[in-house]
């Protein structure tokens, strides 16, 4: 994002200096000339602070463990009443995938979103996120995106889904997507943690969305490990929320060259 | 005045109750399934006219909702074939009015029902439910006042039956008519079992609903179904409809005892 405006904010100086030059040029009167000078000084700051931000900008990170055993994932067995689904398990079937841990305690799927910076979302811009429906599951369950950010559903499956999204903060929407529509489009205009999509037709399928007010946050991988890329140095607070953990916060202060943030999560 | 039995009036009543008992157990599995939203259209359902939806499309959740609503249409046919014939051929006033009742009940809670789905409001789903129940008995009701041992009855030796008696019934009616609105407010809540243990309340006699203590619960539930978190209310609102229903019990065994003991008195 910084860097993008960077990039614009440099567009605009050069741009600025060839109307400034251009006007030199033809001769036109000094009075003009010290505007067209003004604004060059105004952007010339602006981008200045802009690449500057950029070139301190760091990246935040950390890895997410778990203390403690979880419970038991359990065998999705309801997939059974649907033979559409079933089919594609002729093995075992797949299990909850609540705490998606690795054999050294680290843990994925936990949503980290910087709090108590000032940045505007870039939703909009944003490119989508795909979320599928394949097997009769969501791909991925976790995810987190920007208000105003698209988000495509799309269905692999050879059978109807309904896409029931249950927010709290946002509006309530249910579709059907039959074998083979169209993808579906959703955004959300305000931030919400751990908005549900859910499929009724299976009632097994469930996927949590984090809508964030900026571009600053993170969803932990299958090692743990999560980054918020290109902060702005400053203190802030950091804010780690795994879905049935609960939430953890970490004041950090990020430099120029970044920083490092872990948390551990313990299951009673 | 004194009405003649009509066998076939009374045998076709008894279907409509039947119908109506069916239909409410399958309404129980459409919510026990979380089925509920599974065909986000009414009365269309998937954009099909709903007795023209492709058995393909009857799989998974939609199963349960498609054949509710087909079977409701069964019960909307008989109970208004059911008022007609009421209207048409007995003689005794208040039952016709009881016809008519049945009659607007079954529009009405048909209404209920597709609101529940185009609104998306949970709590739409605890008046279905207890709107259905009513139903239920006064289709009971038709059947039993159109029977032979009814219509009969008049002409045979009444045993009267104290006030305190009829009091006793009546608020052990109401109570277990309370009883049915707590639990359809807890179905109505899709979080599933707020207390899995029994006698026990999460290994105590009244168990904790502080928000530690919640928040454990909710990290201990491996749900496979796409319920929502539990509350502190959902807790105790299940331990509420635990000691109502124990209280019923009482109440229920008191009006035995009661009944039992002016019965050996009247047949002195």
């Amino acid at each position: 994002m910084v860097g993008r405006l960077a990039v614009k904010s440099g567009c605009m100086l050069v741009k600025v200096f060839t109307i400034s030059l251009r006007a030199g040029r033809v001769g036109a009167t000094f009075k003009p000339l010290k505007k067209v000078m003004k604004k060059s000084l105004l952007f010339l700051s602006l981008g200045l602070f802009a690449v500057t931000q950029f070139a301190q900008a760091g990246d935040l990170s950390g890895v997410i463990t778990l203390k403690g055993t979880p419970p038991a994932e359990k065998e999705l067995s309801p997939i059974k009443d649907d033979p559409n689904c079933s089919a594609n398990y002729p093995g075992a079937l797949p299990k909850t995938k609540f705490y998606v841990v690795d054999g050294s305690g680290n843990l994925a799927d936990v949503v980290v979103v910087l709090k108590g910076i000032s940045a505007p979302s870039t939703g909009a811009s944003a490119a989508p996120v795909v979320m599928d429906q394949k097997g009769c599951l969501y791909y991925p369950q976790i995810l987190a995106v920007q208000t105003g950010q698209k988000i495509i559903v799309k269905n692999s499956d050879n059978c109807v889904h309904n896409v029931h999204t249950v927010p709290k903060a946002n509006d309530s929407q249910n579709l059907v997507q039959m074998p083979g529509g169209a993808d579906l489009t959703f955004t959300f205009a305000k931030p919400e943690p751990f908005l549900k999509f859910q499929c009724d037709v299976h009632p097994w399928m469930f996927a949590w969305v984090t809508v964030v007010d900026g571009p600053y946050f993170a969803v932990s991988g299958a090692d743990g490990k999560f980054t918020i890329k290109n902060v702005p140095p400053g203190k802030y607070t950091l804010e780690a929320t795994h879905r049935k953990l609960g939430t953890q916060t970490a004041e950090v202060e990020v430099k120029a060259d970044g920083a490092a943030q872990n948390f551990t999560f313990e299951i009673k | 005045m004194n009405n003649k039995y009509q066998p076939a009036l009374f045998w076709f009543a008894v279907l409509n109750a039947v119908a109506t008992f069916l239909l409410i157990g399958l309404g129980g599995l459409v919510t026990s399934h979380e089925a509920g939203m599974s065909v986000p259209d009414w009365p269309t359902s998937y954009g099909y006219n709903m007795f023209a939806l492709p058995i393909k499309f009857w799989t998974g959740g939609a199963f349960f909702e498609h054949t509710h609503r087909l079977l409701a249409s069964v019960v909307g046919f008989l109970t208004t074939i059911l008022a007609i014939w009421l209207w048409l051929k007995d003689s005794r006033k208040w039952i016709v009015w009881l016809g008519v009742a049945a009659f607007l009940g079954v529009i009405a809670q048909g209404i209920l029902g597709g609101l529940r789905v185009r609104l998306q409001m949970d709590n739409l789903g605890i008046f279905h439910g207890a709107v259905a129940q009513t139903f239920l008995v006064l289709v009971c009701a038709i059947a039993l006042f159109t029977s032979r041992w009814w219509n009969d009855s008049e002409t045979k030796k009444q045993i009267s039956v104290p006030r305190g008696l009829r009091s006793h019934i009546f608020y052990v009616t109401i109570l277990i008519f309370i009883q049915l609105l707590i639990a359809a407010t807890m179905r109505h809540q899709h979080a599933g079992l707020a207390i899995s243990d029994f006698p026990l309340a999460h290994g105590k006699i009244w168990p904790d609903a502080s928000a530690d203590a919640v928040a454990r619960y909710n990290a201990e539930r491996v749900e496979t179904y796409n319920v929502k978190p539990i509350t502190a209310f959902q807790v105790e609102l299940q331990m509420i409809h635990r000691l109502v229903a124990y209280t019923i019990f009482l109440g229920v065994a008191a009006a035995f005892f009661l009944a039992r003991k002016n019965w050996a008195a009247a047949m002195r």
